[in-house]
């Protein structure tokens, strides 16, 4: 619907060592089952429009992919009107098996992490080694951020996407502006 | 008198003089320069006053271990207390003022204290203010904290900021002296991803001080040259200010960087605390020198050795023109020649070693024309403020006076301890080295990791390797063995460089001077500089049964002050060891924790202050709600609006109002926050079954039914309404702050004791906005947005349907928490705002108003609703509420069933939940007790009940209050007294919970 917000509106902050935004509305379906089974797989890729990752990655390409959440948790991304419909055929073509796919669009926020020190940036908040090759794009990972649960991936060698719940999302942008404050560049993975 | 001399100083910048200000007066430093050194160049050299006795206090170290030297540094939001002067760069315009003296440095009343020493033995506060009693409180302990503490506390907001930053790494080695560059080079030759982190601002350690020969280059130039070959390596990081703090279990480092300390106004972080995960750790922590005890060693202008030569040789100072060396060892030779080459004078080096081997040092001082005075000892320091002389006695005997020798500085040097902090953090063992007098780690019993093999390693002088060239052969054996620790290959074609130092003859074990010191000069040889503790303090602390190391640490405070005890831990417990007449490995030492040094509380706390000191969750309507007057109630991490007031009222008059008109007119709640957890499944209905008290499998879809969860003992944790989507999908709401707990607990169940039930669970709370919609005119407005049949008959009291409104798509749940006609009605919180809007435009003809929790809270009390939290808190059943009719009788088990019928559970002398109306219409205190006749057994007045909910009820206009009181169900109409806080007596009536229709009339239409 035209009347649909995100939560921060799609804002963003440039001034820092790194480019914050928030990028708007994201398709989300939650789906959760036995990620060994071939239906649900097939069922998951028909409806992200990519291929099944492996534990601990995503497969993404623009607004569509499918990341590994847990081991019977998968959370596919569309584009956010599309998220309905998706989830309709989801729920069908998996009528009968035991799994549950939920619409939790709404329930969160996306954020853009970008520039030569976004990795420095995010390593500030995030208990997780982000040294170039020990997270790759491809590679998805659920983790807490600072004080929130978050999810993220890499777009590219220098943007990382940044998953939220929505009530959080001003903590999580606040937070994202502190750690990319300037004169806050770090120089270790550069190093 | 100590100065600048006119050469030397090989880590100052004598292009670039700086100014700074010590109380109020403008010195000249050097870039390069610490604070400490600046002083010494300024012939500052009293810097405090010491904690019990307020005795002067000067320098006596030049690094980490310094005790005397802490000043309170900066001004304003850059204030900060403690700060050691031997660890603080100088920079252009720094303020510092020394501590714990008034009215001034120079002269300090609390002085008198020393005068009392003799009076003030070890443990005199636990002897002397233990009676009487009374005074305690009153006169002692005020006067105490007054007295207490070193450093001001800073008054203003820091004005800096501090953060996190999480690496990982192969090999970590703490320490960037010439062992720590050696073990990271061996270890990087592996391909091991390596990491230096040095606490001062320099790699090299003491080596480029200490001289020798590496590789047949001076050790500066190899420092030199082996820092930028680890530059130039691409998995090596060298970082300088930044210190290990701590070793933790699993690898785990603490790394504390002190990025803006040397150039407080660069933009920045001030501090950066490092979590470091590293498969490997080297500490090459290096050693410290031990002080001397001997009479009077606490006069500013007594120092270190080592001290007395980093001054010199590092920042071009000379602490004094006549300097006595005082020694067991060789090393403190090294001094001697420093300060003799430099064109000072050394009247004598005082060996207490009776037999002073040529070896290569001796003979250098000798030829150097220095008098050596073997098997002597210092008696007697001379001087107050400052070292005037030293009276000279044989080491052996009780110390009859030889000779006086004028000088101002003292150089002392009882040998060196390795720092075997970090390698002590998480578990290393030490053992005891007679040669060299000294606890140095035990490779034996290192730290052990979780497979059972070391995760720390030691290299270089902190593994007790105290020559050159065994410190560069072990720092490369222990960097080669940790990148093997770590899964990399050692390169077994590199190996230490060829180095070479003057050898050194045997020290002699020295703990005190003279050996046969009376208790009149026990009584003035210091261990702990900064608490005051002497040697005759620690003999005391032993003859008085305080045998344990821990207990006599505590006894004496000795190693309590804030260097804890880096210069005096082991002296003292030399001390100890010989009162106990026992081995010094039998004492023991006390227990080294993390921090190595203090570190500041705002790296500890990161970037977590101000907007992001903690989450602050926000619904979709937050801006809305705060653009409207709302006055926010924190709830879990949520805000919600308690009242939105309007100009010119009052909270109160706001809560009234909204009350009011929700039951007269239209009332539109925020209720996104209430948790929304889908449970679906072939076995989700037994699994409610389970959860819930009351039976959930029976629920027909479209239906809704309110449901109690209690925890295995019984006692009440949640509440909410369950609706049934479809054949095996269930919707519960639970409370706002119960949503992620209950998610939790229902995992938790699912995951470790039903793991064989087909369930599965997701939180959708945050995917809606639910707003409820409640008052006499829902359904008119509801009916205004147009959409779905929301007419009785279409969608009943407890019922659900989905459809649209007002072109929304919605969830229409048919509950009341009011009593009112009610709808909650959830969209998608994208549209949250957009819908709340349109239901305010067509409320506006209904006298719709928003209102916020504390009108939810009465209106629910109205009805006799409980709330949990307020009516429960962890102790409280649903049969002490009344609420038996939400156990299912019908069900084999649910959690809290057999919780319940425990004989304290079943007990009927448990308070049960009642009305309570006030005699005079007034409002009962919150948590206020009802007093029953006669007093327990602690002679407090017996209490009957309790009241857990209060407020005035603008509809019945007077004070209505749930509470819970002894047979309270079988006493209605009996009148309560509840003594208030503000001394007055309440009055109120047992009545039924249920204020307001209770028929129910108003919400069922």
């Amino acid at each position: 619907m035209s009347n649909a917000m995100s939560a921060l509106n799609a804002v963003s902050h440039e001034e820092g060592i790194a480019q914050i935004t928030e990028v708007g509305l994201r398709g989300m379906i939650t789906l959760r089952g036995d990620l060994s089974d071939a239906q649900l797989i097939k069922a998951a890729e028909v409806a992200a429009g990519v291929p099944f990752p492996e534990q601990n990655r995503a497969n993404t390409d623009g607004l569509s992919g499918l990341c590994w959440m847990s081991p019977d948790e998968v959370l596919i991304l569309c584009p956010h009107s599309e998220a309905p419909a998706r989830l309709a055929q989801l729920q069908e073509a998996l009528a009968g098996s035991h799994v549950l796919a939920v619409n939790v669009s709404d329930a969160r926020a996306v954020f853009a992490l970008s520039g030569p020190h976004a990795r420095e940036v995010l390593a500030k908040l995030v208990p997780v080694n982000l040294a170039p090759g020990a997270f790759e794009p491809g590679m998805f990972r659920r983790t807490r951020m600072s004080q929130i649960a978050a999810a993220f991936w890499m777009a590219d060698a220098e943007t990382f996407h940044i998953i939220t719940f929505r009530s959080t999302a001003q903590y999580a942008f606040d937070l994202l502006k502190v750690a990319a404050a300037e004169g806050s560049e770090v120089g270790y993975f550069t190093a | 008198m100590s100065t600048r001399l006119a050469t030397g100083g090989r880590l100052i910048d004598t292009s670039q003089p700086m100014a700074f200000h010590f109380n109020g007066t403008q010195f000249k430093g050097y870039a390069g320069d610490t604070l400490a050194s600046a002083l010494l160049a300024n012939d500052q050299m009293l810097l405090g006053r010491s904690f019990k006795y307020h005795r002067p206090r000067g320098l006596v170290a030049s690094g980490a271990e310094e005790p005397n030297g802490l000043v309170n540094l900066g001004q304003d939001g850059k204030f900060e207390p403690n700060q050691r002067v031997t660890t603080t760069e100088l920079f252009d315009g720094l303020t510092a003022k020394s501590q714990n003296h008034w009215p001034s440095l120079e002269f300090d009343v609390g002085a008198v204290n020393a005068k009392l020493a003799k009076f003030m033995p070890a443990g005199f506060y636990y002897k002397m203010f233990i009676h009487p009693r009374p005074l305690w409180k009153h006169v002692y302990e005020p006067f105490i904290r007054k007295a207490a503490g070193l450093g001001a506390a800073p008054k203003d907001r820091d004005a800096d900021t501090y953060e996190h930053f999480y690496a990982f790494c192969d090999v970590l080695v703490i320490g960037g002296g010439v062992a720590g560059l050696q073990a990271a080079a061996a270890a990087a030759a592996s391909g091991a991803q390596v990491m230096v982190i040095e606490q001062t601002a320099h790699f090299g350690g003491r080596a480029p001080v200490d001289g020798g020969e590496i590789d047949g280059m001076s050790p500066a130039a190899y420092v030199n040259e082996i820092t930028a070959r680890l530059e130039a390596m691409p998995n090596v990081t060298l970082r300088t200010r930044m210190m290990g703090a701590g070793v933790y279990d699993h690898g785990y480092i603490l790394g504390y960087e002190r990025l803006r300390d040397h150039d407080p106004e660069a933009p920045g972080p001030r501090h950066r605390l490092w979590r470091i995960r590293a498969a490997q750790t080297i500490t090459a922590t290096g050693a410290i020198e031990r002080p001397l005890s001997f009479g009077g060693n606490d006069v500013p202008g007594v120092m270190l050795a080592s001290a007395v030569r980093d001054y010199l040789v590092n920042y071009g100072v000379s602490v004094g023109d006549r300097t006595v060396v005082v020694t067991n060892n060789d090393d403190a030779y090294r001094t001697a020649i420093a300060i003799a080459s430099a064109g000072l004078s050394v009247p004598a080096i005082v060996d207490a070693r009776a037999d002073v081997a040529d070896s290569a040092l001796v003979a250098e001082a000798r030829a150097l024309g220095i008098r050596v005075l073997a098997g002597h000892g210092i008696r007697m320091v001379q001087g107050g403020k400052r070292v005037t002389g030293v009276t000279i006695c044989a080491q052996a005997g009780e110390g009859a006076p030889v000779e006086d020798i004028a000088c101002d500085v003292v150089a002392m040097s009882g040998g060196w301890s390795p720092v075997v902090h970090l390698w002590s953090h998480c578990g290393g063992k030490l053992t005891w080295d007679t040669a060299q007098s000294h606890f140095r780690p035990d490779a034996a019993r290192p730290p052990i990791g979780a497979d059972g093999t070391a995760f720390v390693h030691v290299a270089g002088s902190a593994n007790g390797e105290m020559m050159l060239d065994a410190v560069l052969r072990d720092a490369h054996a222990v960097g080669t063995a940790a990148a093997t620790a770590s899964g990399f290959t050692a390169d077994e074609n590199t190996d230490a460089p060829q180095a070479s130092i003057a050898t050194e003859a045997p020290m002699a074990a020295v703990w005190m001077m003279p050996q046969g010191a009376g208790h009149k000069l026990r009584s003035k040889a210091w261990l702990d500089y900064q608490n005051d503790v002497k040697v005759s303090d620690v003999q005391l602390a032993a003859q008085e049964g305080f045998q344990s190391v821990e207990h006599a640490k505590r006894y004496t405070t000795l190693g309590m002050a804030t260097d804890q005890g880096k210069l005096s831990n082991i002296n003292g417990l030399a001390i100890l060891s010989d009162a106990l007449d026992q081995p010094i490995p039998q004492t023991g030492t006390t227990t080294f924790r993390p921090p190595y040094t203090p570190i500041s509380m705002g790296s500890i706390g990161g970037e977590a202050r101000d907007a992001v000191f903690q989450p602050i969750r926000r619904t979709a309507l937050h801006d809305w709600h705060d653009a409207n007057g709302a006055e926010w109630e924190p709830v879990g991490q949520w805000r919600r609006p308690y009242a939105y007031l309007r100009a010119g009222e009052s909270t109160h008059d706001a809560v009234m109002r909204e009350t009011k008109n929700t039951r007269e007119n239209l009332g539109l709640l925020d209720a996104s926050t209430l948790g929304k957890l889908i449970v679906k499944g072939p076995d989700a209905g037994k699994f409610l079954d389970m959860m819930y008290t009351n039976m959930m499998s029976t629920l027909k879809p479209g239906k809704c039914r309110y449901g109690l969860m209690c925890d295995e003992n019984g006692f009440l944790i949640d509440d909410g309404v369950v609706a049934r989507i479809d054949e095996d999908t269930w919707l519960c709401h639970t409370t706002t702050g119960g949503a992620d707990r209950i998610h939790g607990h229902m995992e938790e169940w699912l995951q470790t004791e039903w793991w064989d039930w087909k369930v599965y669970v997701a939180n959708v709370t945050e995917q809606y906005t639910q707003v409820a919609v409640v008052g006499p005119k829902a359904r008119e407005v509801l009916e205004k947005l147009g959409g779905m049949d929301v007419s009785a008959d279409a969608l009943g009291f407890m019922e659900w349907a989905d459809g649209t409104l007002g072109g929304f798509d919605v969830r229409a749940y048919r509950i009341s928490f009011s009593g009112e006609l009610s709808y909650e009605i959830a969209v998608p919180a994208a549209q949250g705002q957009a819908f709340w809007d349109a239901l305010m435009t067509a409320g506006a003809a209904f006298g719709v108003m928003p209102y916020g929790t504390e009108a939810l809270h009465i209106l629910r009390a109205e009805k006799g609703f409980i709330m949990i939290g307020d009516e429960t808190d962890g102790t409280i059943i649903p049969q002490d509420l009344g609420l038996n009719w939400a156990l299912s009788k019908k069900k084999e088990d649910y959690l809290g069933k057999r919780g319940q019928m425990r004989t304290h559970m079943a007990d009927p002398s448990r308070w049960k939940l009642v009305g309570l109306e006030t005699v005079d219409g007034s409002t009962l205190p919150d948590g206020a007790y009802a007093v029953g006749e006669g007093v327990n057994a602690n002679g407090q007045r017996v209490t009957i009940g309790r009241v857990t909910s209060t407020y005035h009820s603008p509809n019945l206009g007077r004070g209505i209050a749930m509470g819970l009181v002894l047979h309270g169900p079988d006493r209605m109409g009996e009148t309560l007294t509840f003594p208030g806080t503000d001394g007055k007596e309440y009055r109120a009536k047992i009545v039924n919970p249920v204020f307001y229709d209770p028929e129910g009339a108003k919400q069922n239409v």
